[in-house]
């Protein structure tokens, strides 16, 4: 039996209690309790296949779109459970915004990839959408790069490009929280450095959860982190104490590299 | 010779052949087309053949082919004149021939009816032409003449068929009235009445006017001489063409071709469907295209979106799907019966009963007409935009959707802002395929609403301007008909040709159009990553 670590962390926004997902008859994830501190930036590392994804997509609800998925246990954004079959999905989605591994722009503009959020929300105003656009380019440290050609194709990008544009994209409704799935794994160093110090900024405002399969960007990002092993919460911390002075013997292991 | 097989050599070669096998099939295919098609309407030269019996042939040397069971050759005569001697062809052995010449006199005249007239002009019988000039002058300022007097003679024609109309109008209020228990003491039914007969009275009148004015233009005439010395009188009004090939230049020759090339597309089809025009047929056949895409596009689209989109993947889906595929291969004519038995009996006999019961037992839209066939066709061609379009929505990467979805979008907002856009190339492949496919159909056309012959164009101006109930006129079944229904098969075979070429070109037109509209979207939406 593994050992597990629950920790509350202080001024939580999220808090994850007893959480379980089944992939039809297969569980993987196995009763993560879990809070994430607001305004804070917290890494979940674990080894591939070891369901940080799939925790991370439980928290906006992406799972339902998956067949024969189903996720017991309770969710509680800024107290209010989401993980219940009456919450309103698309409001959720709204509150918590997620950056994928792969950028995913929508083959638009770069204007209208900005502000597609505001469009689906049915918001016509020339002067609010004008304005979203530049908050959130600038938000993503993109504005500069692109303020001249906002209407031409997003396919045009460069890969980093691309996914700060996704990250514009994402704060541009104003979420309260921030999933990132391994944001930067297809991305050069350059772009990845770019992403990271983006992060740092974002901070200020947003709440963000970053999966990374990158020990050292987890070390340098993130405030708090979490250790998932094959569907467990191993080890949940403040990164400075985790990285230097880990409780559990998996993590050593893991992030010492002798396996992972 | 060991790393010979590992490579695969042989397998190369065998890709190849097949390929180049192909193609080859292909290419022999449209060339004998074009070479057979292009060449008719160039105005080939008159020959004038002396036999050694003394008889003399004139005509076209059509053909040239080793005699059987014999020595030396034939020589395959179109020598016109079919109200003369039966046939428009002759052969005549070369060994037969004492000379051929090519007197510059002679005159090919191609009439409205009978084909062509292949003979020497003898006199011009006309009023008010100058007497000085030479008979082919005379007949220049006749035919000029008569084409004035023609163009006149139209606008009564229009004037006629609108008098129809109305005429067949007022009838069919007065057997609505008729079926609605009204007797003839009623005050609608006598002012209808009355209508009635002013309509004939203008109608006897204008008969009148054109049977006098057709009369005149029928005392216009010309002689001509056959080769054997028959006369024979024609009338200049009956005369569509009348040219000597042998005097003509090149010039001359590329414009009266393309005169020729103008009445084709343009120009309505004469004499059984063997000469003139074939505009019906190619506007039946593009506006049947139309007509398809209009339902085959949108069901189509819709279906596979369910299909993709909504239904829960599982064994019923994948049943679904399979019968879609397999709907493609069931052979068209059964389409055809279906059509027919379902679209023109069932719907259109229904339509028939409820909306139109004044004018049967003729049937309205119990009868085939272009909607059935295209929907018909739609039928047939549906399942190709099915499947082309869920397999271009399956192929848009999932990033895209889950991105949608993560920023709070519905699945519909998703599917119509993002997913359709990106999916719209793989959709217009879909609709290019099925209009291929429908553009080459003939048989289900056959029982749901093709003739051989269409009084009028199913969009004219007449109201309601478009008129789906009307039969129409194909380019395909054109084919069939005049290369294998008409009574002078040997005579029709240039048409068989120049039509093919036609159809063919109307495909490549219209898919060429679509693929260039396709490659604008690709540019648009393709989604290359890195």
């Amino acid at each position: 039996m593994i050992e597990t670590h629950s920790v509350t962390a202080p001024n939580p926004i999220v808090q994850v209690r007893d959480l379980d997902f089944y992939y039809g008859s297969a569980q993987a994830l196995h009763g993560l309790n879990l809070d994430f501190p607001r305004n804070m930036v917290t890494a979940l590392i674990g080894p591939s296949g070891c369901g940080k994804s799939t925790f991370l997509r439980c928290l906006n609800r992406m799972n339902d779109l998956v067949d024969g998925a189903r996720v017991v246990g309770s969710i509680c954004l800024d107290g209010t459970e989401v993980n219940t079959a009456d919450t309103d999905i698309i409001e959720l989605r709204r509150r918590v915004g997620m950056v994928f591994q792969k950028s995913n722009p929508f083959p638009k503009s770069i204007y209208e990839n900005a502000i597609y959020g505001l469009r689906i929300a049915g918001i016509k105003e020339r002067a609010v959408l004008d304005e979203t656009v530049e908050k959130s380019l600038k938000g993503a440290a993109l504005w500069d790069e692109v303020k001249d050609r906002l209407h031409q194709s997003a396919l045009g990008l460069s890969g980093g490009q691309m996914q700060r544009l996704c990250i514009a994209r994402a704060i541009s409704v104003n979420p309260e929280v921030i999933l990132m799935d391994e944001p930067c794994s297809a991305l050069d160093p350059k772009s990845t450095a770019r992403i990271e110090g983006l992060i740092g900024e974002l901070r200020e405002e947003y709440t963000i959860i970053i999966v990374t399969h990158n020990m050292q960007q987890a070390a340098r990002v993130s405030d708090y982190t979490a250790f998932l092993y094959e569907g467990v919460l191993v080890e949940f911390g403040l990164t400075k104490d985790l990285f230097v002075k880990p409780k559990s013997k998996q993590t050593e292991d893991y992030i010492t590299g002798r396996f992972g | 010779m060991n790393n010979y097989w590992r490579k695969g050599e042989p397998f190369i070669w065998g890709t190849a052949a097949a390929l180049s096998l192909t193609l080859l099939l292909a290419a022999v295919l449209i060339i004998v087309v074009m070479v057979n098609g292009l060449g008719v309407f160039w105005p080939s030269k008159v020959a004038l053949a002396s036999l050694k019996d003394g008889q003399q042939v004139l005509g076209e040397i059509v053909r040239r082919e080793p005699v059987y069971e014999g020595v030396g050759e034939r020589l395959q005569f179109k020598v016109g004149n079919r109200d003369l001697y039966g046939l428009d062809f002759r052969w005549v052995d070369e060994a037969a021939i004492a000379s051929i010449s090519y007197p510059q006199q002679a005159t090919v005249v191609e009439r409205q009816e009978y084909g062509n007239f292949i003979g020497l002009l003898q006199s011009v019988q006309a009023e008010g032409l100058p007497t000085a000039a030479t008979p082919w002058e005379r007949l220049q300022a006749a035919r000029r003449l008569v084409v004035e007097q023609q163009e006149g003679a139209e606008e009564q024609n229009a004037e006629l068929a609108g008098l129809n109309i109305r005429m067949e109008r007022v009838r069919r209020k007065l057997q609505k009235l008729a079926y609605a228990g009204k007797t003839a003491d009623d005050e609608e039914m006598a002012r209808l009445e009355q209508r009635r007969r002013e309509i004939d009275g203008a109608f006897e009148q204008l008969v009148d006017r054109q049977a006098s004015r057709i009369e005149e233009l029928h005392r216009t005439t010309a002689t001509f001489a056959a080769i054997d010395g028959s006369e024979r009188v024609i009338r200049v009004a009956d005369m569509v063409r009348c040219f000597r090939p042998n005097a003509m230049s090149p010039g001359q020759k590329a414009f009266f071709y393309l005169g020729k090339l103008w009445e084709l597309i343009f120009g309505e089809p004469r004499e059984s469907n063997t000469e003139g025009g074939l505009f019906p047929a190619i506007f039946g056949t593009v506006m049947l295209i139309f007509v398809m895409s209009l339902f085959t596009f949108p069901f189509g689209v819709l279906a596979a979106i369910y299909l993709r989109e909504y239904a829960k993947e599982g064994p019923l889906v994948r049943m679904v799907r399979i019968a879609v595929n397999n709907l493609a291969g069931i052979p068209s004519i059964v389409y055809g019966i279906f059509g027919l038995a379902f679209f023109v009996y069932g719907i259109g006999g229904s339509l028939d009963r409820l909306f139109f019961p004044e004018r049967l037992p003729i049937p309205t839209f119990g009868t085939g007409g272009i909607l059935w066939a295209s929907m018909t066709l739609a039928l047939l061609t549906v399942p190709v935009v099915i499947v082309t379009t869920e397999e271009a929505l399956g192929a848009i990467p999932s990033g895209v959707r889950e991105g949608s979805l993560a920023l709070g979008a519905t699945k519909f907002q998703t599917l119509y802002r993002i997913l359709l856009p990106m999916a719209s190339p793989g959709i217009m492949t879909g609709l290019i395929l099925a209009m291929a496919r429908a553009a080459g159909e003939v048989a289900p056309l056959m029982i749901t609403g093709v003739v051989k012959l269409a009084p009028a164009l199913p969009i004219d101006g007449t109201f309601p301007f478009v008129h789906l109930d009307r039969k129409f006129m194909h380019l395909g079944f054109h084919i069939y008909d005049i290369g294998f229904q008409s009574p002078n098969v040997e005579a029709a075979k240039p048409m068989v040709f120049v039509t093919t070429l036609l159809l063919v070109l109307i495909v490549l037109v219209m898919s060429s159009v679509a693929i260039h509209l396709r490659n604008k979207m690709k540019k648009r939406y393709a989604y290359r990553t890195f």
